[in-house]
């Protein structure tokens, strides 16, 4: 493990401690953050410290109020919650849709893998943003229809990256040989194939996780995503952007915190990915 | 949309019909494509009627909107007559408002392609510009220093570049407009490209990484190549290297990277346009979606997507025509 940690770029390392940043604000939102999500603390917009004098202790209110007098941080804190939660709920679910459709289409081959792979074309031709606005007019807005309206549009990316690579492990000599004995599709999936395409597939949910985090945000900042009070950082953009006009940079904070978690998990992308081109002999 | 380079086998010219099945299936995609944003919507849980109600949705008015806006007759004969008119160029009327759709379109459809091409002008030279540089300098300072800025680029919302723009430039330093930017057909084509300097910036921050980042990765790619390396084992000068063996294969990935790139930007300017509520196609489809204004949304979305279609298989075609490998064929 602390090998592992040496071999690293600095790049790697600071993604990495971003990601840990945020999980850890995440899971102890309640602990950390020293308002509650829907308390109203001061008056519209203060931006100093001066909001919540005499309150609560010294280190409180860092970035002002919003645009309802909540608590800037502490709204931050908790739209670290929701917006990760959601994005990574998003995540799981078009990863593991698009995996068990790529390996089936790659180990069933034949009409299956055609159909999939022509349906997977004619979806991924459609722009995600268009097919997700269209899709969710439609729908009524709640929390788990929105995360499957994501998955669904995404998985396409996965099935294609998953079917490619299973595809060309799948014609290796040990794979037929584990047929040729006679194992099950189970043994083939989990003891052949998948141990063989383990970095690029954890590279690939962390690019997934990443998009995932920037759509929810531009959906949510459209209004289409979660909905308020509850606090997720694309909707708190939108409920402080008519600030800006004013100087007041509330719009600015939840902005900077959906980059900041997006730039930390692409640098740890960005390493997995390198060491993979680089195990393949650098060549392609 | 990976699909073989084998040319079909008919009696034509081998890259003319190679063209032609790519124009086939884009307008195949283009069909199926409406039937899924039509028919598939209607397979969908909910009602519109009952949706656009809301609250006050009781049975006889939610049958009084169905027979109104002609949601009683089935969906397969709805549709037919919906494509029968968007073939037409008759995209029907808004639900909310009564009015035409087709009105609203052709004047926003203006208003977005004039801001993707403001975009696009800047973003296409200073892209692949930068990202030849990086290849030229691989893995030494500069090339870190692209590759980290524009990953940075990639990480960050529209919205947070926009409002950043709009914070520090318009606001701070007084260069370029805020929010609302309303182009007017009356002023000169200089004074609208002033006009809309911002949003076209935000813009170009967003898809400039993407487009640099995959030229890169292109050239990059050829010039680990075989061939290539052959020639530099010959002793070739680098310039002749680049001019006779990298560039003719160079042309077909970038016009890609330039087409997908394009496509990308109209699509991106749905958000640009609500940042800084700029009437064009992207605000008229978000606040149809707000309103399920279906007519508007399914008018908005076939074509955004049939411009998107149409750039990818652009690209498609301006790759075939520029490989060498398929232009001479053995």
């Amino acid at each position: 493990m602390s090998e592992l940690w040496r071999s690293m770029p600095w790049s790697a390392r600071i993604g990495l401690a971003g990601c840990a940043f945020f999980a850890f604000l995440a899971l102890f939102a309640d602990v950390v953050a020293p308002f509650g999500e829907r308390e109203i603390v001061g008056d519209v917009w203060q931006a100093s410290l001066s909001a919540c004098e005499g309150e609560a202790g010294p280190g409180t209110c860092l970035l002002g109020t919003d645009n309802l007098g909540r608590d800037m941080a502490s709204r931050l804190i908790y739209g670290a919650q929701t917006t990760i939660a959601v994005a990574l709920a998003a995540g799981v679910l078009s990863f593991a849709i698009g995996m068990i459709l790529s390996f089936t289409a790659a180990v069933v081959g034949g009409w299956t893998d055609q159909v999939l792979s022509r349906v997977n074309d004619m979806l991924l031709a459609i722009p995600t943003l268009i097919f997700a606005l269209v899709v969710l007019a439609a729908l009524p807005q709640t929390i788990a229809i929105l995360i499957a309206v994501m998955a669904v549009i995404d998985q396409t990316r996965v099935y294609r990256l998953g079917r490619a690579v299973a595809v060309d492990v799948v014609v290796q000599d040990f794979v037929e040989a584990a047929r040729l004995r006679g194992e099950g599709w189970g043994w083939i999936v989990f003891r052949e194939i998948l141990p063989n395409v383990l970095t690029p597939l954890i590279a690939e949910f962390g690019l997934r996780f990443a998009f995932a985090v920037l759509f929810l945000s531009t959906l949510s900042f459209l209004g289409l995503g979660i909905q308020p009070p509850e606090a997720d950082w694309g909707g708190m953009v939108k409920d402080n952007k008519d600030g800006i006009i004013f100087l007041v940079p509330a719009a600015l904070y939840p902005g900077a915190a959906i980059a900041l978690l997006a730039v930390s998990v692409n640098l740890v992308v960005d390493w997995l990915l390198a060491r993979t081109s680089s195990l393949k002999g650098g060549r392609g | 949309m990976a699909t073989s380079i084998r040319p079909p086998r008919t009696g034509l010219d081998p890259v003319l019909a190679l063209i032609l099945q790519r124009i086939g299936i884009g307008f195949g995609l283009i069909l199926a494509i409406s039937a899924l944003l039509f028919l598939g919507i209607e397979a969908l849980p909910g009602d519109f009627a009952r949706n656009f109600l809301g609250q006050s949705a009781t049975p006889q008015a939610v049958a009084n909107i169905r027979a109104e806006l002609g949601l009683d007759e089935p969906a397969i004969l709805r549709y037919f007559e919906w494509l029968g008119g968007v073939l037409t160029g008759d995209f029907g009327t808004s639900w909310a408002n009564g009015s035409s759709v087709n009105e609203q379109l052709g004047k926003r459809l203006a208003n977005t392609l004039f801001l993707a091409a403001v975009a696009a002008v800047v973003a296409v030279p200073l892209s692949i510009g930068l990202g030849m540089l990086a290849v030229f300098f691989r893995d030494r300072l500069p090339d870190r220093l692209i590759n980290i800025v524009s990953l940075i680029a990639i990480s960050m919302p529209e919205f947070f570049v926009g409002y950043l723009l709009i914070f520090f430039f318009a606001l701070q330093l007084g260069i370029g407009d805020g929010p609302p930017i309303i182009p007017s057909p009356g002023a000169s084509l200089w004074e609208n490209v002033q006009l809309v300097f911002l949003p076209a910036m935000t813009l170009v921050v967003v898809v400039l990484a993407h487009m640099m980042r995959m030229t890169r990765a292109s050239i990059l790619n050829i010039m680990q190549s075989a061939y290539v390396e052959t020639a530099e084992l010959k002793g070739l000068s680098p310039l002749r290297i680049i001019w006779k063996h990298a560039a003719p294969n160079a042309i077909a990935p970038i016009i890609n990277v330039v087409a997908l790139n394009l496509a990308y930007l109209v699509v991106g300017v749905v958000v640009v346009e609500v940042i800084f509520a700029y009437p064009g196609m992207g605000q008229y489809f978000v606040d149809a979606v707000t309103v399920r204004d279906m007519p508007v949304v399914q008018a908005c979305g076939i074509v955004f997507a049939g411009v998107y279609i149409v750039l990818n298989m652009l690209a498609d075609v301006g790759a075939i025509l520029a490989n060498p490998r398929l232009r001479h064929p053995k």
